[in-house]
């Protein structure tokens, strides 16, 4: 079939343009803000960049959405723009398939990661193949945000961490982001990715990075140093990881709100522990695992979510595929337990300071 | 590296369709009436007297009854009479019943409201306004026929005779929680009184309770199965599989929109209302749609009786639409006045169910003021008191849960070997810890 794209053009080959945004410009302002306010700020800077950004979803309209990602876009962009959508995952994921086959760049939101699994047909056999089977004719930029993980007493549907289901998926890329900085930067760097990307946004952290002590206050973003964000364009790529803490005694490769509870109790500890944070799983940062875990000669892997199948699984396989001989002591995880996640026992569930503690002393007398 | 296609397409100068000369294609995104600030006038809204409409036979075909899809089943006129071919001609006794279901489930989610806000359990959700919808329905059914409910028909426990006692210990996740503290607050689950195990996830019970109907028509049985979801859960795919199933098998089951106008913060508009009714869903799937006043607990009755009636004579489905509103915000996270008018609520034409149904009770001279007080009083005091009993059995965040092991169980009927490890590892990690 000849041209089976809307635009003519459509099939002239093309260097890889990842979207119609305006050259970066000069950032110049820098600002105290918490993930949400980054990620806000991520739509703000992209959908005055890009005209083809839409952002759709579950209330991300005139109410802003329920954890206020969206607040203000629809009133400074407009209701063709950002708008919201009756309650189908599925069909918020199919309709965004449609607009990227347009030619726009969608932005949908899946309210709680939990209530992504409706979409699932859409994302796994559309939107992660669309490139593959129309050889190229046919992409999916969109980048689905999603808040996922626990710590909130949402019981089991507000709650999970099913990134290992998309990681598990060729086609999608998957990008967790740890603090209010990667959270702008990666949010972008997705948007204007051509290929679908789940964007999973660790809620526990929206407001302040989380210690592991659920007993004690809660702790806000401001004076952290990864909170000083510029207001306007810029990328964290897709891909990279983050050195955390250098150190030189065990690697701990970890994403998300766990970053910061592996921070603080190895700060407890008092270990000279190297904490990557992956930020993106897929395409993972082999080479700086590598890297680090040639230095260490020793690995935990923490995550909240289950552990049968989970990504730590694929993480541990790499390691001991690339780094073998490096290996000092047989690679450790942490995770969450093969159960739903449990309303009234959800600290005992989540994989907190207690059982990083005793990974990372397992690991080291050996 | 190269793409042959590029994102270009629709929103620069080369609009794609430009030369020819058409006009430019418009999205139309619905906005409701009414927004913070705008003083809510349903002035325009057109209510259809009650008595108005015709009841055809319970054998009826679909087909001959499509007004009823649009039209609005009402029983209760102004004054509180009961009126028309609807009108359910209820005994005393069922009528006082109905009222103090109703009045109960106000007073238990007044009181579990408070509690979340006194940081007692995690959350709640009322179902103030919507009390007939369960209510009426329950009582119109037979107690064993089998209830698939979304979070907001606390209303059916209640009119069964739940102990109440039972639904706060699964509020507060405590040790007396037979659900063992694993489901957010009221994500009940009641086998025995034929009320199935509720789902965060929305409107994964309307194909499920299709499916227990089927099971129970291939048996032979004589029980029906009910479902309800909210309006804008009519949007997801399980609903619109519910209905070809329940069409293609012409299955024992009714299944309830409950269309209280709001969906969080999104209005009726967005799951089709500027469009057709939601009882129309019904035509298209050859289903009998009827659409009923909701804060008529007479006409939801009426409905219910009708619907179940037609089931247990093998004449089908019915989607029942319950107009109502949803008085209160959409759960103890939501704070409505971010987008919607604050006066919606008290204008809302529809009135309120407990009041009205009360009307109707002391019109017949079978109630009266002084003992509707007497009874408000005394519900408020069982529910304290049951409340102060099950905060004995604990509140969430404080201690008084189930086993932290019991967290492996009932993953499976018996726990695999990597379940038992972790659960060891858990223990030994806690215990190491000197916890
Ligand atoms: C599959 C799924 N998607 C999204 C949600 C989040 N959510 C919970 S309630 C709700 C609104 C439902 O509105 P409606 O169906 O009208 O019921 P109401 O709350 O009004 O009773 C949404 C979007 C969910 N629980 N499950
Ligand atoms: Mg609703």
């Amino acid at each position: 079939m000849e041209g089976g794209g809307p635009v003519s053009e459509a099939n002239e080959p093309k260097a890889k343009v990842a979207s119609k945004a305006t050259e970066p410009e000069v950032v110049t302002d820098i600002q105290q803000m918490n993930m949400i306010q980054a990620i806000n700020s991520a739509l703000d800077v992209m959908m005055g960049r890009d005209p083809d950004v839409v952002v759709m979803g579950e209330d991300v309209g005139y109410f802003g959405g329920v954890f206020r990602a969206t607040a203000g876009l629809q009133q400074k962009y407009g209701k063709n723009r950002v708008f919201d959508t009756p309650i189908t995952e599925c069909g918020i994921i199919g309709v965004a398939v449609g607009m990227g086959a347009y030619g726009l760049r969608p932005v949908p939101e899946i309210q709680f990661a939990d209530y992504i699994y409706p979409a699932l047909d859409q994302l796994v056999s559309e939107a992660a193949r669309l490139r593959y089977r129309s050889a190229g004719e046919f992409i999916s930029p969109m980048t689905v945000r999603s808040p996922f993980g626990g710590g909130i007493f949402g019981g089991q549907t507000h709650s999970q961490s099913p990134e290992g289901i998309f990681t598990h998926v060729s086609g999608v890329k998957t990008v967790i982001p740890a603090t209010p900085y990667d959270a702008k930067g990666l949010l972008i760097a997705a948007i204007e990715d051509n290929d679908p990307t789940i964007f999973f946004e660790p809620k526990r952290i929206y407001n302040g990075p989380f210690d592991g002590h659920y007993d004690t206050p809660a702790k806000s973003w401001a004076g952290h140093d990864q909170a000083q964000v510029p207001t306007g364009y810029y990328r964290v790529p897709l891909g990279e990881a983050r050195v955390a803490r250098a150190g030189q005694a065990l690697t701990v490769l970890c994403y998300g709100t766990m970053v910061h509870v592996v921070e603080n109790t190895v700060a407890e500890m008092g270990v000279d522990a190297e904490i990557l944070d992956l930020r993106t799983l897929v395409p993972l940062d082999i080479e700086a695992i590598e890297r680090s875990v040639r230095k260490t000669g020793r690995c935990l892997i923490v995550h909240e979510a289950t552990r049968t199948s989970g990504f730590g699984a694929e993480l541990v396989a790499q390691v001991q595929e690339r780094c073998f001989y490096h290996l000092e002591a047989p690679i450790e995880r942490v995770t969450g337990f093969d159960t739903p996640y449990p309303h009234s026992l959800e600290w005992a569930y989540f994989p907190g300071p207690v059982r990083i503690r005793e990974a990372i002393n397992k690991i080291l007398k050996d | 590296m190269s793409d042959r296609i590029d994102s270009d397409a629709g929103s620069d100068g080369a609009t794609p369709g430009s030369g020819r000369n058409l006009p430019p294609l418009r999205l139309h995104v619905p906005e409701p009436k009414f927004r913070p600030g705008d003083t809510a006038d349903f002035s325009d809204f057109d209510i259809p007297p009650a008595g108005a409409q015709a009841r055809p036979d319970e054998a009826a075909q679909p087909g001959e009854m499509r007004d009823l899809a649009y039209g609005l089943v009402r029983v209760l006129d102004q004054d509180g009479i009961a009126v028309g071919p609807w009108n359910p001609n209820l005994p005393a006794e069922t009528l006082l019943k109905m009222l103090r279901a109703m009045a109960l489930t106000r007073a238990f989610d007044a009181r579990m409201f408070r509690a979340q806000r006194q940081g007692k359990t995690s959350f709640y959700m009322k179902s103030t306004g919507e009390e007939a919808v369960s209510i009426g329905a329950a009582l119109a059914l037979a107690s064993d026929d089998m209830c698939f409910p979304s979070y907001r028909q606390q209303g059916i426990l209640i009119a069964r005779g739940w102990p109440i006692i039972d639904m706060m210990n699964q509020i507060y996740s405590n040790k007396g929680d037979r659900l063992k503290g694993r489901q957010l607050p009221i994500m009940y689950s009641a086998r025995e009184a034929g009320f199935f195990s509720i789902s965060g996830n929305l409107t994964t019970q309307y194909p499920q309770a299709v499916g227990w109907a089927m099971a129970s028509a291939a048996r032979g049985d004589t029980r029906i199965a009910a479902t309800w979801c909210g309006e804008g859960s009519t949007a997801e795919g399980d609903f619109h599989s519910a209905c070809t199933f329940a069409s293609v098998y012409r299955a024992p089951v009714i299944m309830n929109v409950v269309n209280n106008q709001w969906a969080i913060s999104s209005f009726s508009g967005f799951a089709g209302a500027e469009a057709t009714t939601f009882a129309a869903r019904a035509i298209g799937y050859g289903i009998a749609g009827l659409r009923v006043d909701g804060n008529d607990a007479l006409a939801v009755y009426a409905a219910t009786r009708w619907a179940a009636d037609r089931a247990r004579a093998n004449a089908g489905p019915t989607l029942i639409e319950h107009f109502t509103y949803r008085v209160e915000g959409h759960s103890t996270s939501d704070d409505p006045s971010a987008y919607r008018s604050a006066d919606e609520a008290s204008h809302w034409p529809l009135g309120d169910p407990i009041a009205r149904l009360k009307k109707h009770c002391i019109g017949l001279g079978i109630w009266d003021e002084e003992r509707h007080a007497a009874m408000d009083r005394e519900l408020a005091e069982m529910v304290r008191d049951a409340a102060r009993e099950a905060e004995k059995n604990g509140i969430l965040g404080h201690g008084l849960h189930h086993p932290m092991e019991s967290m492996f169980e009932d993953v499976f009927e018996e726990m695999p070997w990597h379940l038992r490890e972790q659960q060891q590892a858990m223990l030994d990690e806690w215990k190491a810890a000197g916890l």
